[in-house]
C-alpha cells in the first residue's frame, strides 16, 4: 500500500537525527575498540551511594515522592548550592528534582517558550539543546564560538544574534564538547548583555564539579543574574551517577513553580530510590568527588599534552572530561578523520561537526578512560597520523 | 618533610601504579621528564618512596598458595627502648611481613607468611613465644583475601558504558 500521508508531527520529522547515532552503530559492531566517545564518567557510583539506595529499597521506600522531589533531598541540594557555589535557593519553592539534567532542560524550555520565541544556542553545543528548543515550539538561533579563542563565548557575538523575538540563551560551562570554562569576568561580560536585552539564561552546569584550574563560578552567583537564571544541574557527571537519571532545577519561584506544573503532569516525580541515593551523595559524597576530579585532571594533563605532541593542537580545557583538538592539520574533515581512525586503528572519537558548524575541523575525545587505555589510544593515533 | 602539591601528586600516582612510564607521569602533573625524574629520585633517597612492590595473587600459582596469619602479641615494654626493641627482634625475621604497634587489647600486630599452617605454628612456638618480652600470642589464620592495600583481588568491574554517548 502506498503511504500517502504521515501521522507524525512536522516538528519531529524536521528534527535532524543525532550525528552520534551513526557512529555508535559503527563502533558498537567492532571488537577491540578503544572508545574515547563516551560522554560519561568511567567510575562506578560510590559504594556509599549505591548502599543507601539498596537500603531504601530494603526498607520499602518504593512509592511516589512529592512532585518536586523529597524535601530532604531538596534541602540537601539547597545546602549544596550554598556551600559550593554561594547561591541561595528555597528548598520549598525554588528547587525541583528532575529525571536527569536532560529533563530539567526540557522543562525549563517548555516553561518559558511561546511559539516562535528564539533561544540562543552556543555552538559547538551539546546535541540536545536545539532539538529541545524546537520541540518546545521555539526557534534555536546559533552563535558560533571560535577554536582560536578556545571556544570562549564573546558577548558581542551574542548581541549580533538578538532580535525582538529573542527570549533566552542556553549557557554551558564547563562545556560539552569543548571542555571550556567561562570564568567570573567572562560571565560578568555576558551578564551585561543578558541584562541589557532582558534575556533569560538557562545555565547548564552539569559539569560544575569538574572544573580543574580555577574556583568555579556559577552563573546565578553573578549580581542580578539569579532572578533571570534557570539553573540546571544534576548528579550524573560529578557524582558518577549517569544511569540514575537524576538532576534538578534551581530557579526563582515563578520559574520553578511553572516548571513544577509541567513536571507534575508529565513525569509526576523523579525515581524514588535514586533520590535516596542522591541524599547520601550530597551528605557524604564530596570526598569521592574530589578523588575523581583529581584523577580526571591528571588524565586531562596527560592526554592534552600528548595530543599537542602528536600535532593535533588542543587548548587545555578547564573542565568536564573532554579534549577538543583541531584536526585541521591533517586536511581531513571531522567525519573522515573519525571514521578512518575508527576503521584503521579502532579508536572511537566523536566528529566535532555533530556539535555544530564551528565544531568542524575538530574531534571530541573523552579522557574518562583508564590511563592504560589513554596511552594505547595515543599510540594508535600516532600510528594513524604517521600514515596519513 | 614538606612536599609540594606536585610532589604529592607524583607519590599518589606511583602508589597506584608504579609502572607508569616517567614520561606519562610527567605529563599528568605538567612537569618536564627531567623535573619528574629528579623529584622521584629525591623521594626515593629520602625514603618517602620506600619500595616499589607488586601485589600478587599467590593462590593462583600452583604449589605457592601459602598461608598468612595475623598474630596479636602482648609484650612487656622495656625501660628506655619501649616497644621498639622487641618489635625489631620480631621484624628481622624474613617471614614476618609487617609489624604494627597497636592501641587496645594487645601491643603488636604481626603479619606472617609461610608455606603451611605447621610452618607458622612452628614460628610462633619456637621463635615468637620464646622471646623474653612476649607475654602471650593469639594467632589468626587468613582464610581468604578479598581486598589488600586498596586492591580488590577478584575485580569484576568491566566497562559497562555504551561505546559512544553524547
Amino acid at each position: 500500500m502506498q503511504k500517502t500521508k504521515t501521522y507524525l508531527s512536522e516538528t519531529v520529522m524536521n528534527l535532524k537525527p543525532s550525528g552520534i547515532r551513526r557512529f555508535f552503530d559503527l563502533a558498537a559492531s567492532m571488537e577491540g575498540v578503544i572508545s574515547l566517545g563516551v560522554g560519561e564518567p568511567d567510575f562506578v557510583t560510590s559504594w556509599s551511594v549505591r548502599e543507601a539506595c539498596i537500603l531504601s529499597l530494603e526498607q520499602g521506600y518504593t512509592s511516589y515522592t512529592a512532585n518536586a522531589g523529597l524535601l530532604e533531598l531538596r534541602e540537601e541540594i539547597s545546602r549544596y548550592l550554598a556551600r559550593n557555589f554561594q547561591i541561595l535557593y528555597d528548598p520549598n519553592s525554588e528547587i525541583v528534582v528532575t529525571v536527569g539534567a536532560s529533563q530539567a532542560l526540557d522543562l525549563a524550555l517548555r516553561a518559558i517558550i511561546n511559539p516562535g520565541d528564539e533561544v540562543i544556542v552556543v555552538e559547538p553545543s551539546f546535541v540536545s539543546y536545539a532539538p529541545l528548543v524546537s520541540l518546545a515550539g521555539g526557534v534555536p538561533v546559533f552563535v558560533q564560538t571560535d577554536g582560536k579563542q578556545e571556544f570562549k563565548l564573546q558577548p558581542e557575538q551574542i548581541e549580533k544574534t538578538i532580535t525582538s523575538r529573542t527570549k533566552a540563551m542556553i549557557l554551558c560551562s564547563p562545556n560539552n564538547p569543548t571542555g571550556t570554562v567561562l570564568n567570573r569576568r567572562e560571565l560578568e561580560a555576558i551578564s551585561a548583555i543578558v541584562q541589557k536585552y532582558d534575556l533569560i539564561v538557562i545555565s547548564d552546569e552539569i559539569y560544575a564539579e569538574l572544573a580543574y584550574d580555577e574556583p568555579y563560578t556559577s552563573f546565578p552567583s553573578i549580581p542580578h543574574m539569579q532572578e533571570r537564571t534557570i539553573l540546571v544541574n544534576g548528579f550524573s557527571k560529578g557524582f558518577a551517577m549517569t544511569g540514575w537519571r537524576l538532576g534538578f532545577i534551581a530557579a526563582p519561584k515563578e520559574f520553578a513553580q511553572a516548571i513544577l506544573k509541567i513536571h507534575q503532569y508529565a513525569m509526576m516525580c523523579a525515581p524514588t530510590m535514586a533520590q535516596y541515593g542522591a541524599i547520601e551523595a550530597l551528605k557524604n559524597g564530596e570526598s569521592d568527588v574530589e578523588e575523581m576530579k583529581k584523577s580526571y585532571r591528571r588524565r586531562r594533563n596527560y592526554f592534552v599534552q600528548s595530543l599537542n605532541e602528536l600535532g593535533l593542537s588542543c587548548h587545555l580545557p578547564g573542565g568536564a572530561f573532554y579534549a577538543f583538538p583541531s584536526i585541521q592539520s591533517t586536511g581531513l574533515t571531522s567525519e573522515q578523520f573519525a571514521e578512518r581512525l575508527l576503521m584503521e586503528e579502532k579508536v572511537a572519537v566523536v566528529p566535532g561537526n555533530v556539535f555544530g558548524q564551528s565544531g568542524e575541523g575538530y574531534i571530541r575525545c573523552s579522557y574518562a578512560s583508564s590511563m592504560e587505555q589513554l596511552q594505547e589510544a595515543i599510540r594508535r593515533m600516532k600510528r594513524f597520523l604517521e600514515r596519513l | 618533610m614538606k612536599l609540594s602539591e606536585k610532589e604529592i601528586e607524583i607519590v599518589e600516582i606511583l602508589e597506584k601504579n608504579a609502572r607508569l612510564p616517567v614520561e606519562t607521569i610527567a605529563k599528568m602533573v605538567s612537569l618536564t621528564v627531567e623535573e619528574t625524574e629528579q623529584i622521584i629520585k629525591k623521594l626515593e633517597e629520602a625514603k618517602v618512596i620506600v619500595q616499589y612492590a607488586t601485589i600478587v595473587d599467590w593462590r593462583k600459582i600452583d604449589g605457592h598458595e601459602g598461608v598468612t596469619a595475623m598474630i596479636d602479641v602482648k609484650v612487656t615494654p622495656k625501660r628506655g627502648v619501649g616497644f621498639d626493641e622487641v618489635a625489631e627482634r620480631i621484624y628481622r625475621f624474613p617471614e614476618v611481613k609487617s609489624v604494627y604497634l597497636m592501641s587496645g587489647a594487645y601491643d603488636l600486630s604481626v603479619v606472617i607468611e609461610g608455606r603451611s599452617m605447621s610452618e607458622i605454628a612452628h614460628f610462633v612456638s619456637e621463635k615468637l613465644s620464646t622471646l623474653d618480652s612476649v607475654i602471650s600470642t593469639t594467632t589468626h589464620f587468613i582464610l581468604k583475601k578479598y581486598k589488600h592495600d586498596g586492591t580488590v583481588f577478584e575485580q569484576g568491574d568491566q566497562d559497562r558504558r555504551i561505546v559512544v554517548a553524547p
